[in-house]
């Protein structure tokens, strides 16, 4: 399998008015195709920011990183992978349809093709009769669902996910979970996921990357063996419970139940 | 909105009228009382009762401060019973200002948005004009009216541009300081959303900067469009008082024609106003448009 993100190294030192923050420090990590990697850690592990990094939103101040083989500069340029917020970051003033198709109208597609592409990931992501709806009125649930579709619209290999459930209710977490793993399912995509909630992660991933603050740095990471067919009653299983408490473990390695 | 709210609104709008009127009237009487007492005594009129002087008061031909409703029967005189194309006609006067300030109004909003592009888009320009569009604003524009209209003048521009603008010279610093606020307003995930894109700077100018700067936009438009009437009757003043309703001010301040005066005053409020409305309509249209209302 080939290597989707291969990054050697990596560091990045933001200079603040109270001194240097080490936001990642020499974090190496290999990404195949076809994996769903998430990482997760308490708030300032520098998971986002590593998120960020390749997407090429921030720039490493030290260390080798590549996407698809290139630099994250190029793959941007190349638009080689969709980018899910925290926030569903829908514009206001489009509609849900408008939405999806935003970053087609960008690439510069045709009236025909974008309608076609912007139909086809509604239904993705269960969202069809609503094209016409603004952001406003649908559900937080069903806006993040869109934010997902707009990403997916650009037809990536790679999902960068930042959080993209942190600000739902559980139960809508649970069930957005699921989708996103049939959609992983029939897509075949590279997903990288970055999350604070343990079971969420172990849920959701082949690979759980666990992270620690002060500096932001790689404390583990955990491959599951839990079955690719999966429903939320899993998590139950003593198999689960096994990686969540490795998990657990990576994290209190890493100081972060601490003050 | 339900008839309850908009009649617990009513009272307070009502009120507030009413007590304006009653003030006004008041004081009509308060300040042409002494201008009267003097007529009185020049005529040998003596022992004229409280009621007839408060009467006169409010039927002097050139009072301190005219009443309500000779206001109101002047406007009725100079509107309704006068052709439009009379010079005379006060609705001809406030077509040649209203003429000036939409002229006006257009280019500085034109002028302010693009200046904020500008700005927006290049940090040398940030620095280097905004302190210039602030001082532009510090100059009396009483004082740099009639340069503009001389200078103009001497290059060969004459008639309505050079009011326009000083209308433009106004109005163009609200839209500009507005929408250069309205163009930085997008969140931070909607300008980053731009970028994984790979959205060139203009793309990012369409589709997100000046969509999510509408709001700012009309609030700007707003102010603008009412300084835009009082550059217009600026601008009328140094050009001789030909037309228009500084033309009407400046002529009624000449020879006293208080009347005159408070007639083209009121006249020239209730255009700006009207304007003002005209934006928050277009407004309403525009965001209900863009799904902001349901």
């Amino acid at each position: 399998m080939s290597e989707v993100v291969n990054a050697d190294g990596v560091s990045l030192r933001f200079e603040t008015n109270d001194g240097a923050v080490d936001a990642l420090s020499d974090v190496s990590l290999n990404i195949k195709s076809g994996d769903f990697v998430s990482l997760i850690g308490p708030s300032g592990c520098g998971k986002t920011t590593l998120l960020r990094v390749i997407a090429d939103l921030e720039q490493p101040t030290a260390g080798n990183i590549e996407v698809n083989g290139v630099s994250p500069a190029q793959a941007r340029l190349a638009r080689a992978y969709g980018y899910v917020f925290q926030a569903a970051s829908l514009y206001p003033w489009r509609t849900i349809a408008k939405n999806v198709a935003l970053p087609l109208e960008i690439m510069g597609l045709s009236r025909k093709e974008r309608k076609a592409r912007v139909k086809q990931n509604l239904e993705l992501v269960n969202l069809a009769g609503f094209e016409k709806k603004y952001p406003w009125q649908l559900s937080g649930g069903m806006q993040q669902r869109a934010s997902i579709a707009r990403a997916l619209a650009v037809e990536p290999d790679l999902l960068l996910m930042d959080e993209p459930f942190g600000a739902l209710d559980e139960i809508v977490r649970d069930h957005l979970n699921e989708q996103l793993l049939q959609l992983w399912d029939k897509t075949h995509k590279t997903v990288v996921f970055v999350t604070h909630s343990i079971p969420e992660a172990v849920f959701l991933s082949t690979h759980i990357v666990v992270m620690s603050p002060r500096p932001g740095r790689i404390i583990d990471v955990i491959e599951s063996d839990l079955p690719k067919e999966r429903g939320l009653d899993i998590r139950e299983t003593p198999e689960f419970l096994a990686i969540a408490h490795r998990v657990r473990e990576g994290l209190r390695q890493g100081h972060s139940y601490e003050d | 909105m339900n008839s309850n709210e908009s009649g617990s609104r009513f009272w307070p709008v009502m009120s507030v009228i009413l007590a304006i009127f009653a003030i006004w009237y008041i004081a009509t009487v308060v300040l042409n009382t002494p201008f009267q007492k003097d007529m009185y005594k020049r005529q040998k009129q003596e022992n004229v009762s409280m009621v007839s002087l408060v009467q006169d008061t409010m039927a002097q031909e050139r009072p301190v401060l005219p009443a309500p409703h000779q206001v109101a029967t002047e406007i009725y005189n100079t509107t309704v019973k006068k052709k439009i194309t009379s010079k005379r006609s006060l609705i001809f006067h406030a077509w040649i200002t209203l003429s000036t300030a939409l002229l006006g109004f257009v280019m500085g909003t034109v002028l302010g948005i693009g200046l904020a592009i500008s700005i927006v888009h290049n940090r040398a320009l940030d620095k280097s004009l905004m302190p210039w569009i602030i001082t532009s604003q510090t100059i009396p524009i009483l004082a740099i009216a009639p340069m503009i209209i001389v200078v103009l003048n001497s290059i060969g521009i004459q008639g309505l541009l050079p009011k326009a603008m000083i209308s433009t010279y106004l109005s163009f610093f609200p839209i500009a300081v507005g929408m250069v606020k309205g163009l930085r307003s997008p969140e931070v995930s909607h300008l980053d959303l731009m970028r994984t894109y790979n959205a060139s700077p203009w793309q990012a100018l369409v589709k997100l900067r000046l969509p999510a700067s509408m709001p700012y936009l009309f609030t700007s438009m707003k102010v603008a469009i009412a300084i835009s009437v009082v550059g217009a009757i600026v601008g009328e003043l140094p050009t001789g008082a030909v037309a228009g309703l500084g033309a009407r001010l400046l002529a009624g301040s000449y020879y006293g024609q208080t009347v005159q005066i408070w007639s083209a005053l009121i006249m020239a409020s209730v255009l700006a106003a009207s304007l003002v409305g005209l934006v928050s309509l277009l407004n309403y249209f525009v965001l209900k448009r863009m799904g902001a209302l349901a």
